[in-house]
């Protein structure tokens, strides 16, 4: 399965890259040889493993759910790219 | 007394607890060395003068209880310091000041260590050769033209031409061991879960580790016995009793079943590597370890699972340099505008490819195909290693398929960069620890690695056998520091 231009703009317009015509091309040529490559799975046959998202496997921690951290409203605030101090500040959403 | 910079980690940390040398000389002739290295690019951010204070405040009270006692230390910036510009190597993050500091670095700092800058390194940690930075390449002390290994490559390149006596890293594919085993120094990746991943910038959460990065074997277990602790803050932080290390360290491996893996015999590997590894076996066997033939018949489909595992993870985690919180923000004409354009601007090459394989690989349609699959192989290969276990105590293999490569030899070529990992991937894809010990040089006087890999939580075996290993090996490699100015 090869993947088009079409597609590789689809997938940057997901992930909130914009790309010009230039980078998209080599990113084409360079998903496509990743991709063939990664076809080599298909030769195993996998269809009763469970699949294992994490090595860990063990039940996730309980904990109360309680204030650890309070009035760090500025901490949080200081690396926002914006002058304002309250919140953090992003284009008009709603016209 | 010898030289400072001929002293190892532990025998720093001995010198200062019997009071021969002051943190102050140590610290300050490890910045001035640092000073003169600016060639080799392997600092981001330099905390020189707070180091030099933070060394007479330690001189003047000292508290020889310490693990680290005033040792001074540079670390990949990809840790979290409290209030030091942290970059991960990323233009995106080139405006960001933590307001937190990482666990594996707060453990460092409370047990003496002192700060001396932040190490570069490949962009998010993504790449093998240090060529993916936004600071530019890392030049490795052994040859102006070649890669020091990545993605800690300013770690190993800094730690190789002595400008720290010790340093840390992470490794989600090989990023500690691969520039370990091109620098010929040691390099531990950890189990997963043995070191608290808070304050890490994250890259793939399912297998990142932090882990030492040493002139040694003794230097490794001591800073693992730093680095390591039971973390409520990392949700996949593993609460076992840690041993030691340090001091549990033997070179008795007698008895010890030692695992050779057939599968990682792969075409076209060298016949110095074969040597190499053969050496390595003596070695073992010398010591009264017995050496089995395993199998890991799934190993070759490490590689293509990582790279689908690790981009979808990445995607993932750094969805959230968006803009609006990390200080770096390109305006646009609306609010998905300014995220594409943020993001365009913010990222690498490789970053974005990154993160578009992994986009792709979770997107409608085909997550089944890909991201499932890729997990279902994790499975087959995390077995694979689970029955070797049940017939040996550790496994030797290469650490990498070759030694050091030129700068630019590999970088047009995503593939051939990523088989660089070849031998370091399937150890992440199972959670295992792992250790990169230097063995010998190659015929263009290059180091070469082995790696020899643990159970669950068996780092001190690992780190016993290496030990061992290392005495017998007697690396020596001498650099002609033609990187000072």
């Amino acid at each position: 399965m090869s993947i088009d231009l079409k597609t590789v703009k689809h997938i940057s317009k997901l992930s909130r890259i914009s790309l010009d015509e230039e980078k998209a091309k080599k990113l084409e040529t360079d998903l496509n040889s990743i991709f063939k490559w990664i076809e080599q799975l298909n030769e195993l046959k996998t269809e009763n493993i469970e699949p294992l998202s994490s090595i860990a496997e063990t039940k996730l921690r309980l904990r109360k759910d309680e204030i650890k951290s309070k009035n760090i409203r500025d901490e949080i605030l200081k690396n926002s790219p914006d002058e304002n101090k309250d919140f953090f500040v992003v284009p008009k959403v709603v016209e | 007394m010898s030289n400072i910079i001929d002293l190892s980690l532990s025998e720093l940390v001995l010198n200062i607890k019997n009071k021969k040398i002051s943190s102050k000389e140590v610290t300050s002739t490890y910045v001035e060395r640092s000073k003169k290295s600016k060639n080799l690019n392997s600092y981001n951010e330099e905390t020189f003068d707070t180091a030099l204070k933070k060394a007479s405040e330690f001189d003047s009270k000292p508290d020889f209880n310490k693990k680290l006692p005033g040792i001074p230390m540079a670390v990949k910036d990809l840790f979290c310091t409290k209030n030091i510009k942290t970059t991960a190597s990323s233009k995106i993050l080139n405006n960001f000041i933590p307001t937190y500091e990482s666990t594996v670095t707060q453990n460092l700092w409370n047990d003496g260590a002192i700060l001396l800058g932040k190490l570069n390194c490949d962009e998010f940690a993504m790449g093998s050769s240090n060529e993916t930075s936004y600071f530019g390449n890392v030049i490795s002390p052994i040859d102006k033209d070649l890669v020091p290994g990545g993605s800690s490559g300013g770690s190993a390149s800094a730690l190789a031409a002595k400008l720290t006596p010790a340093t840390i890293g992470t490794d989600t594919g090989g990023s500690i061991r691969q520039p370990a085993s091109f620098t010929g120094t040691v390099g531990l990746k950890p189990t997963y879960g043995s070191c608290s991943r808070y304050g890490i910038v994250a890259f793939a959460s399912s297998l990142d580790q932090a882990g030492p990065m040493t002139q040694n074997v003794k230097d490794a277990a001591l800073l693992l016995e730093v680095m390591s602790s039971f973390d409520n803050k990392d949700s996949t932080s593993v609460d076992f009793k840690r041993p030691l290390y340090s001091k549990d360290l033997s070179k008795d491996i007698k008895g010890k079943k030692i695992g050779i893996p057939k599968e990682y015999r792969v075409d076209g590997m060298s016949q110095e590597i074969e040597k190499l590894w053969e050496d390595g076996k003596n070695y073992l066997k010398d010591s009264g370890a017995e050496i089995i033939d395993v199998s890991l018949p799934h190993t070759k489909f490490a590689l293509p699972t990582y790279y689908i595992v690790a981009p979808a993870e990445a995607s993932s985690n750094l969805a959230r340099y968006d803009g609006v919180k990390y200080g770096f923000r390109v305006e646009g004409d609306n609010l998905i505008d300014m995220y594409e354009k943020t993001r365009s601007a913010g990222f690498g090459d490789e970053v974005k490819r990154r993160i578009m394989i992994g986009t792709y690989v979770l997107s409608s349609g085909y997550y089944d195909a890909y991201y499932l699959k890729a997990q279902k192989v994790r499975r087959l290969i995390k077995n694979d290693f689970n029955n070797v276990f049940q017939k040996v105590d550790a496994i030797l293999t290469p650490s990498t398929p070759s030694s050091a490569f030129k700068i630019g030899d590999k970088s047009n070529d995503p593939l051939s960069m990523y088989l660089n990992d070849i031998f370091t991937v399937p150890v992440n894809l199972a959670g295992l620890p792992g250790i990169s010990i230097p063995a010998g040089l190659d015929k263009k006087g290059y180091p070469l690695g082995l790696q020899i890999i643990g159970k669950s939580f068996d780092e001190q075996n690992i780190l016993n056998i290496s030990y061992s290993m290392e005495e017998k090996i007697n690396f020596k490699f001498n650099l002609n520091e033609w990187w000072m100015k």
